[in-house]
């Protein structure tokens, strides 16, 4: 279970451009929840993810995970079990290392960083697999380097990269938002594979209203660092795209 | 007397190659550029002097001169990933600390005895070597050590913690979601890379005999063109005919892409060729620093250099 406790967020506190964002916000995001997040542009979605994944500090408040404190660890000591996929392809892996080397180094998430050869050559047939399994004739491409790919077959990587190893919570920031449609159908069915053959726990945040609708098992809607929006279970599955889309068009134009 | 010029140019080249592997690191791997240099230079020199006069087995001060490079790159990276300071100013603030630090180590400037055996005169070499004469001698003890640490480090890149370090340089924000602090892995490269260029005062101080406080001026200038020559030439190279050719033999492929490592000891060995030219055309030794400077100008403005493009190469 995760949890963001009573938090607030100020962006640049003490000066004109002060911008208090978050003020006593709370979220509960349950096991195995996948959770849609959309909102207009400064609504918040991805500072909270930011928040959560320990990016940029927060002024009060909590995040906790099975109840215990996060907040004062590091970032990257919170990726120990969560991934994360960006919006921009190039963010996930690193273009200038061969598609082997960056699965090699995913695959080596959780383990010490030592002086054994970085590229396990019984690991290739594993990657193979994976890659194939993806349909984007990836599997030959292994000594690739990754900035040569386009952005759908780098995006594709990441999401393979960040849960290759095993972890709870899968972090994704309009990760489809720079593709083109028909990739953007191809990483979103993806995503939805991965997250329900992992049991993953995911948050999502997408301009995409119908894959919000379609693949989140709740979906929120946020507004000015408020939850305007949050249909779990029985209740999000009555909610319509045209209900989902007029409320969107509404707060937008206000 | 060409052929003497040519031999002592070439054993220049390969010793401040170990300079270049060094700034090769911070600067096209971790994309830092570190002014430390300009000190742990003439440190690696001073520590060799200092040693070699208080009879010290010349083999013994390489390792030794590394360590202590090592401490200025962990001091640099302190500054920069604990403090918060921004890399260039971490750089300078090491360069200017360990100016004072060098010359209470050697004293003064320092000149080796001639009756002190250095690594070029030491028995294992002349055991060996001992047909050689000195230039000669000088030339190969320095090949053989230059390649002994481009293998050492080609091997390293190819290990889990050199992969990380690569990475941190690529993609910063992605060494975190593995969750592992880019702080720490940074560190390790400048302790590596300060080592090396450490290891390269070393060498210089052995071969000149001497140690002087400002001997590390414009080592860092003379590290980046080095690179910067080395890496170009290896992108024009990789693009050739030729190199496709190789690239679709598979036996063959490693001649088609040469290692980063290879691209600087040649970078180095031209950029100090092109310097003696200059000299020898009749430029006044004082102005070699001036020929430095233009020279890194040139390289610059020709490579067309985008950051991007030399980062990783």
């Amino acid at each position: 279970m995760l949890e963001v406790q009573n938090i607030t967020k100020i962006y640049n506190p003490g000066t004109v451009m002060e911008h208090r964002l978050f003020q006593d916000f709370s979220l509960t995001v349950d096991e195995g929840q996948f959770v849609a997040i959309v909102g207009g542009n400064g609504s918040g979605k991805t500072s909270l993810l930011n928040i959560i994944c320990g990016t940029i500090p927060l002024e009060s408040g909590d995040v906790r995970i099975d109840g215990q404190s996060i907040a004062k660890r590091k970032d990257y000591q919170r990726y120990a079990n969560m991934g994360r996929v960006y919006q921009n392809p190039s963010a996930g892996v690193c273009p200038n290392l061969t598609m082997l080397e960056n699965l090699s180094l995913a695959d080596n998430k959780g383990k010490p960083f030592n002086l054994t050869r970085a590229v396990n050559r019984s690991r290739v047939d594993f990657y193979r697999d994976q890659l194939r399994a993806l349909d984007l004739g990836l599997e030959d491409k292994l000594d690739v380097r990754m900035g040569s790919l386009s952005g759908g077959q780098r995006q594709a990587v990441s999401l393979l990269m960040a849960s290759m190893t095993p972890l709870r919570f899968l972090i994704l920031d309009e990760h489809t938002a720079a593709l083109d449609p028909k990739t953007a159908e191809i990483i979103m069915g993806l995503t939805d594979r991965i997250i329900r053959e992992k049991s993953l726990t995911a948050m999502m945040v997408t301009h995409n209203l119908r894959h919000a609708v379609e693949y989140g098992d709740r979906i929120l809607m946020m507004y000015q660092g408020s939850i305007v929006l949050d249909r779990a279970g029985e209740a999000k599955k009555n909610t319509s795209m045209d209900e989902i889309l007029s409320m969107f068009n509404r707060i937008s134009t206000q | 007397m060409l052929l003497e010029l040519l031999i002592s140019t070439l054993t220049q080249g390969l010793i401040y190659a170990l300079i270049s592997f060094g700034v090769y690191i911070t600067y096209s791997i971790l994309d830092f550029p570190d002014l430390g240099v300009d000190g742990a230079f003439p440190l690696g020199a001073a520590v060799t002097a200092v040693l070699l006069t208080n009879g010290v087995q010349a083999w013994l001060t390489l390792p030794l001169a590394m360590l202590a490079g090592a401490a200025a790159g962990l001091f640099t990276g302190v500054i920069h990933v604990k403090l918060g300071v921004r890399n260039l100013l971490a750089g300078i603030i090491t360069m200017t600390a360990l100016f004072s630090i060098n010359l209470q180590i050697a004293g003064s400037n320092l000149t080796v005895p001639r009756d002190i055996d250095t690594i070029f005169t030491s028995a294992p070499v002349m055991s060996i070597f001992g047909g050689l004469n000195t230039m000669g001698r000088k030339l190969v003890v320095s090949l053989v050590v230059v390649v002994v640490v481009k293998l050492a480090l080609d091997a390293y890149f190819r290990t889990k913690s050199g992969l990380l370090l690569r990475a941190v340089g690529d993609n910063p924000g992605l060494v975190t979601t593995l969750a592992k602090d880019r702080g720490s892995v940074k560190l390790l490269g400048l302790v590596v890379s300060n080592a090396l260029v450490s290891l390269g005062g070393c060498i210089v101080c052995h071969e000149q005999r001497s140690f002087s406080a400002t001997m590390g001026t414009g080592q860092l200038v003379y590290g980046l063109a080095a690179v910067i020559i080395g890496i170009s030439i290896r992108n024009v190279y990789a693009a050739s005919p030729a190199a496709r050719t190789l690239q679709k033999r598979k036996a063959l492929r490693w001649l088609a892409v040469p290692a980063g490592t290879t691209a600087v000891i040649s970078g180095s060995i031209l950029y100090k060729l092109c310097v003696q030219a200059a000299l020898s055309a009749g430029l006044p030794a004082n102005m070699m620093k001036l020929v430095t400077a233009a020279l890194f100008l040139l390289v610059l403005v020709l490579s067309g250099r985008k950051g991007e493009e030399i980062i990783h190469a």
